[in-house]
């Protein structure tokens, strides 16, 4: 049991961030307030969740403007990508091995 | 065993994200029977107005009859009447699709419904420049099945970005379409089968799949 565990991303402890990633495998980039629309957390928390998960390297930030409004908008990285599908497998295995 | 339950719980919830996140889900069956519904008043009209059987209506012999005068005001009239039911059907389908969007407390213009919107609007307005000049060259008969045509592919193209079951929706539609081109005869009736029986049945079967218990 210990050593499925093992394949457990440390990155995706939290719910959240598993849910970001989940998001932003299906799309190609998706806005800050949109990410914040669906997975329904605050300003401040999203904020987090992303910057740790920008420092993984798992996502990639652009920020642009349109019109004066800033726009930021994320996108998942290759390397995110991987780490999303390995944790989705070890999730698997471990539910099976029940 | 607990924990299990957790990650199952957490599968679920990842799936269901990753669904709602890329497509439009709330579109609503009520959308496709009111739309079928305006379609077959809309044949019925027509059918009253010329007042000839169904199997024998716009057929390319059957407007030569006419005499120009007579020909130009039927042409406006199914102009008129196609145009009436293609609005009163956007109305009625955006009505329901909306109210299922806010019951389902989900926005109704995010990231996936403008990617359906767009999807769906560019086979649409080609088509409908296609059919509109069908119609200046006086070719009212091929007119007909190449709105379903054109609908048809609109829909497949959006069927990526909405419930799966649009695309079987889709294929009807093209099918009836190709039928109907090799068969002018009887436009009026194919016609009314793929915008009107097609369009209820389909939005029957949503509504009892996916509707009738949260409704």
């Amino acid at each position: 049991m210990r050593d499925l565990l093992v394949h457990f991303n440390k990155a995706f402890e939290s719910k959240a961030r598993l849910n970001i990633m989940s998001v932003l495998m299906v799309n190609d980039s998706m806005s800050f307030n949109a990410l914040k629309e669906l997975l329904g957390l605050t300003d401040g928390n999203l904020a987090t969740h992303l910057r740790a998960l920008e420092e993984s390297g798992y996502l990639l930030i652009q920020k642009q403007f349109i019109g004066r409004k800033p726009n930021t908008t994320y996108s998942a990285t290759d390397p995110g990508r991987q780490a999303f599908t390995d944790h989705l497998n070890a999730l698997e295995e471990f539910i099976k091995n029940l | 065993m607990y924990e299990s339950n957790e990650h199952l719980q957490t599968l679920t919830e990842i799936r269901g994200l990753m669904e709602r996140s890329s497509k439009f889900l709330s579109l609503s069956g009520l959308s496709g029977v009111s739309a079928g519904v305006i379609a077959l008043a809309g044949a019925a009209v027509v059918h009253l107005r010329l007042r000839t059987d169904w199997f024998s209506l716009i057929n390319y012999q059957r407007l030569e009859l006419y005499s120009n005068a007579t020909h130009r005001q039927i042409q406006q009239f199914l102009l008129l009447v196609g145009v009436t039911v293609l609005v009163l059907a956007l109305l009625s389908g955006t009505y329901f699709t909306v109210r299922k969007a806010r019951r389902q407390g989900l926005s109704i213009w995010n990231m996936a419904s403008r990617r359906l919107a767009w999807a769906l609007a560019v086979p649409l307005i080609a088509g409908g420049l296609f059919c509109l000049a069908l119609f200046h060259y006086q070719l009212i008969w091929l007119a007909f099945p190449s709105t379903l045509i054109f609908y048809g592919l609109a829909l497949l193209n959006g069927s990526k970005y909405t419930i799966r079951d649009v695309e079987s929706l889709g294929y009807c539609e093209v099918i009836l379409g190709m039928i109907a081109l090799f068969w002018p005869g009887n436009n009026l009736l194919t016609w009314a089968l793929g915008f009107g029986v097609l369009h209820v049945a389909y939005g029957l079967a949503m509504y009892y799949k996916y509707e009738r218990n949260t409704a």
